[in-house]
């Protein structure tokens, strides 16, 4: 790795390795998580899991339940008569519990709340629900056909977060399309010397938080307290208000550490549940899910897609025609915005004469689908990397050299009416290919074994909407606290944002305090995700210092009794021209007179000169580039990656450490998303893989022989001190590396994960052996 | 009805009784409040509820709290504070080996299980070693870089 170790002199600490200040209580096992929490009175709940994917429900009697040892309350949807029970930041289409019929194999039906897990899990069992059957549409294929069955008979409601203009009329089972077309496209097809097109398949995938779902709901004197595992605690509190019918200020949410989040945690999951069956019970009720719920709590959209790449005999790229339908489940969850997201991916960082996309977000009787990390460019950039990849091969031309003279510069447009491109991708993507030895020689041949090696260049939507606050907070003491609504889910981002309030005022970054998110206290923050904490509320991070440091500055110039213009920030302290220090200890205490008082800074982003839709973003285009070097058995199939790069362009890096831990963990998610990850139905809607044993997900024994990250920083972000986001490129990037080194090797592959059974088949189908 | 165990647990005596069908991780997380384990896949193969009995790295999420009876468990609670925990934590600190946390406790504890036995290997060895751990966040790579030099270490 290309980053240095932590810094021992914290001084100056933006730029620098600082080391992780959660470290000490992650590695003594004090950290606490949702699930290591007992509130007073607390009870254990249990759900009801349908075990059909789609049917009416004629009953449901719990009476048995209720009486059983231990059990406080059992929930169902009768019990919501007085509210709308229906939720969805996208589509407000999924009700609380399954409410008239159920929609995939696991939906909730009822919930227990008892004195212990063991005894809630009992009364579970002894709840008797009667099902009348529908057909069932448990894929894409099932759902989309002529006379598919309905998952939902009535077009949803839009979400209060849905935030992707007019919702188009339902149409079958596709709750939302996402298309756009500009240039000729007839005229680019006409002209063009080679046309590539396939069709492709990407598998459903699970996040894998390794800490599950977990809320521990508290309603007391009408006020709702959540203590819940999730990345937007701001937007959950703005859904379950609605819910409830509750003033948003009598609706608290509380983040402990998260074990993990990668999107799985992101907008409201077990949020509504827990407290429908608190406020029924008049208790505490916590749920911690089982690995199996969480698998169908959310999950990464499967996709089938089409695409036809364009190019004139020089390797100009002329046009691009995309077409993609993703799997969001029996509810849509945020399977709008991964939609789009597809669609914007799916050109890729080109110079198009035309292009016409569209990408399909498709309702099935499977569990429900929402974000996992570089949601839809991980889905698109594979296909159309390689269709570019394949059009070098038919004319000739080396894949580096077609993409240097096709690839976006800065300041091109990507997308009409949206940000230009603001990274240098050319550079990028040569610093990928040198670090897997691009030019080196090949290796030897050796029997049975094909090396290839393979680029991927792309770009992620990032930053989602633009609206952060942040308050910092110094005591009298100089002690510094920084009130941010970003979640720790393991990025670091408590670190990251001590390091700008101490390089802002100068302060020695060990005396600034990050907690977590208590939304009766932290001031607003969008979510979590998108790459955008350190772009955003790391932005509103900065003012808020800047805002406590002019307070300073202000005391310091009547106290020194000199011009503000010729002080200066320093170590812990303001200094003047002449040399003479007042730490901020001092100056706190002469700004009240007496060893108390608080100097408070806030900080505000939001949208600069637009509405900050979606149409006018993104924030920044988050660049998503890798190489990687592959070796395939071609006896076995079985695919061994041998080496990755990526490129980690973010501006600057406030912590160089970290960033590259991002790529690494990124790199490792994108080298199980591409060989072994997937989730399968069967056709009755049941998930055949829901345990960590028959679905694997990358060990020690799968890091590449060499990995490498180069950081890039050209202060081209628009966040603080230059810096743009980073973490989930990589994993875009990766899979459509290995994808593209594969077919170097000889073995070009259309569908997802590159397991040693599908390789061997294909292998046969092109007679290597 | 229950089973009476006399166990040591972070060098601290147990007596008492516990059903015969609890957990070692629930009656370490729920009776002694030692929640350091956590609790994830409940089928052996993630390895955050890893503890140690007898020395032994053992998947709490599968081992019948009556089985500790006449034996020692060490938690990453009593792990903390001892000497190679000191100089495990320093290398992951600057290898920056730490993201979400779930798995830490885990990990350091089958760790020191090796450096126990005595394990010396290169990286291989290690990675094939720490193969039922499981880490989302990482990538491995740091957490490999700081055990390798940790059990490098050991004498």
């Amino acid at each position: 790795m290309t980053a240095p170790g932590p810094s021992a002199n914290p001084a100056g600490p933006v730029g620098q390795s600082v080391a992780r200040a959660d470290g000490p209580l992650k590695l003594s096992g004090q950290a606490e998580f949702t699930g290591d929490l007992r509130v007073p009175g607390m009870l254990y709940g249990a759900i009801l899991h349908s075990p059909v994917a789609h049917a009416r429900i004629k009953s449901v009697d719990v009476a048995a339940a209720e009486k059983a040892d231990g059990v406080a309350a059992v929930l169902t949807a009768g019990d919501l008569s007085d509210l709308d029970p229906y939720y969805g930041h996208a589509l407000r289409d999924r009700p609380v519990v399954a409410l008239g019929k159920v929609r995939f194999l696991g939906e909730p039906v009822a919930v227990v709340a008892a004195g212990s897990q063991a005894a809630a899990d009992a009364a579970v069992a002894r709840i008797d629900v009667e099902y009348d059957e529908l057909p069932v549409a448990a894929g894409l294929d099932a759902a989309l056909r002529p006379g598919a069955p309905l998952v939902h008979e009535k077009r949803a409601r839009p979400g209060s977060a849905h935030g992707l203009g007019d919702l188009p009329d339902a149409d079958g089972n596709v709750c939302y399309s996402y298309s756009f077309r500009r240039g000729d496209l007839g005229r680019a097809f006409d002209d063009a010397a080679v046309v590539v097109e396939g069709e492709y398949t990407f598998p459903a995938v699970y996040q894998y938080s390794m800490e599950t779902h977990t809320t521990i709901a508290h309603w007391q004197g009408g006020e709702l307290t959540l203590w819940s595992s999730c990345q937007h605690p701001f937007l959950v509190r703005q859904e379950i208000a609605v819910l409830f019918g509750l003033p948003l200020d009598q609706v608290r949410i509380i983040v402990p550490f998260l074990g993990g989040g990668f999107g799985s945690k992101s907008y409201t999951k077990m949020e509504p549940l827990t407290a429908a069956i608190a406020r029924k019970a008049g208790r505490p009720v916590r749920i911690l899910n089982a690995v199996h719920e969480s698998m169908i709590t959310t999950r990464r959209h499967n996709m089938t897609a089409r695409m036809r790449t364009a190019a004139a005999a020089d390797g100009t790229l002329l046009g691009r025609v995309a077409e993609a339908w993703l799997d969001t489940g029996a509810y849509a969850d945020n399977g709008p915005r991964v939609t789009a997201t597809a669609g914007d991916a799916a050109p890729g960082p080109y110079r198009w004469q035309a292009v016409q996309v569209a990408a399909h977000c498709v309702y099935t009787n499977t569990g429900p689908a929402g974000s996992y990390r570089a949601f839809g460019a991980t889905h698109l950039q594979w296909i159309g990397e390689s269709q570019v990849d394949e059009v070098a091969r038919r004319l000739g031309l080396d894949r580096l050299e077609i993409r240097r003279k096709n690839l976006l510069r800065p300041g091109e447009e990507v997308r009409p009416g949206g940000k230009p491109l603001d990274a240098d991708l050319i550079g990028d993507v040569e610093k990928a290919a040198a670090a897997i030895g691009w030019h080196e020689p090949p290796a030897p041949a050796r029997p049975a074994k094909l090396r290839g090696k393979g680029v991927s260049v792309g770009l992620l939507a990032a930053g989602a909407h633009p609206v952060s606050t942040a308050t910092v907070r110094m005591g009298p003491d100089g002690s510094v606290t920084v009130l941010v609504g970003t979640t720790e889910l393991g990025q670091g981002a408590r670190t990251v944002m001590a390091q700008i309030a101490a390089g802002v005022l100068q302060a020695d970054v060990a005396r600034v305090v990050v907690r977590g998110t208590d939304t009766r206290y932290t001031p607003y923050d969008r979510s979590t995700g998108a790459s955008r904490s350190t772009t955003v509320a790391g932005l509103a991070v900065q003012r808020a210092a800047q805002d406590v440091l002019n307070s300073l500055l202000e005391t310091a110039a009547a106290r020194l009794e000199a011009p503000p213009q010729l002080l200066t920030p320093a170590a812990g302290g303001i200094r003047d021209a002449g040399g003479r220090t007042m730490t901020h200890a001092e100056l706190v205490r002469a700004r009240f007179g007496f060893d108390g008082g608080e100097l408070l800074g806030h900080g505000r982003v939001q949208p600069e000169g637009g509405s900050g839709s979606y149409a006018e973003g993104p924030v920044f285009w988050e660049v998503c580039i890798a190489g990687a070097e592959v070796e395939v058995d071609t006896e076995t199939g079985v695919v061994t990656v041998l080496r990755t790069s990526t490129v980690a362009d973010v501006g600057k890096a406030i912590n160089p450490q970290l960033v590259a831990r991002q790529d690494e963990g990124a790199t490792l998610q994108g080298l199980g998303n591409a060989l072994f990850e997937e989730m399968v139905f069967a056709p009755d809607g049941a998930l055949l893989n829901d345990t960590l044993l028959s679905y694997r997900i990358p060990a020690f024994r799968d890091i590449p022989a060499a990995m490498s990250c180069s950081i890039v920083e050209n202060g081209d972000g628009p966040g603080p001190f230059g810096a743009k986001g980073c973490g989930e490129g990589a994993l875009a990037a990766v899979p459509a590396a290995i994808v593209n080194a594969l077919a170097d090797a000889g073995v070009p592959m259309n569908t997802l994960p590159l397991t040693p059974e599908r390789v061997w088949r294909r292998l046969q189908e092109l007679k290597i052996s | 009805m229950s089973e009476r165990i006399s166990a040591t647990v972070n060098g601290a005596r147990f007596e008492g009784e516990v059903p015969p069908q609890e957990l070692l991780l629930d009656f370490l997380r729920d009776r002694l409040g030692l929640t350091g384990a956590k609790q994830s896949c409940e089928v052996q193969v993630c390895g955050v509820c890893t503890v140690l009995v007898d020395g032994d790295p053992v998947s709490s999420c599968c081992y019948l709290a009556a089985d500790i009876d006449g034996r020692e468990v060490e938690t990453i609670e009593g792990l903390a504070g001892s000497d190679f925990h000191r100089r495990a934590a320093d290398a992951f600190m600057r290898h920056a080996a730490v993201q979400c946390g779930f798995c830490t406790s885990g990990m350091l504890l089958t760790a020191k299980a090796l450096a126990a036995r005595g394990l010396r290997g290169g990286r291989d060895e290690i990675a094939t070693a720490m193969s039922g751990n499981l880490c989302r966040c990482t990538g491995y790579v740091s957490i490999l870089d700081s055990l390798a030099e940790l059990l490098g270490e050991t004498p």
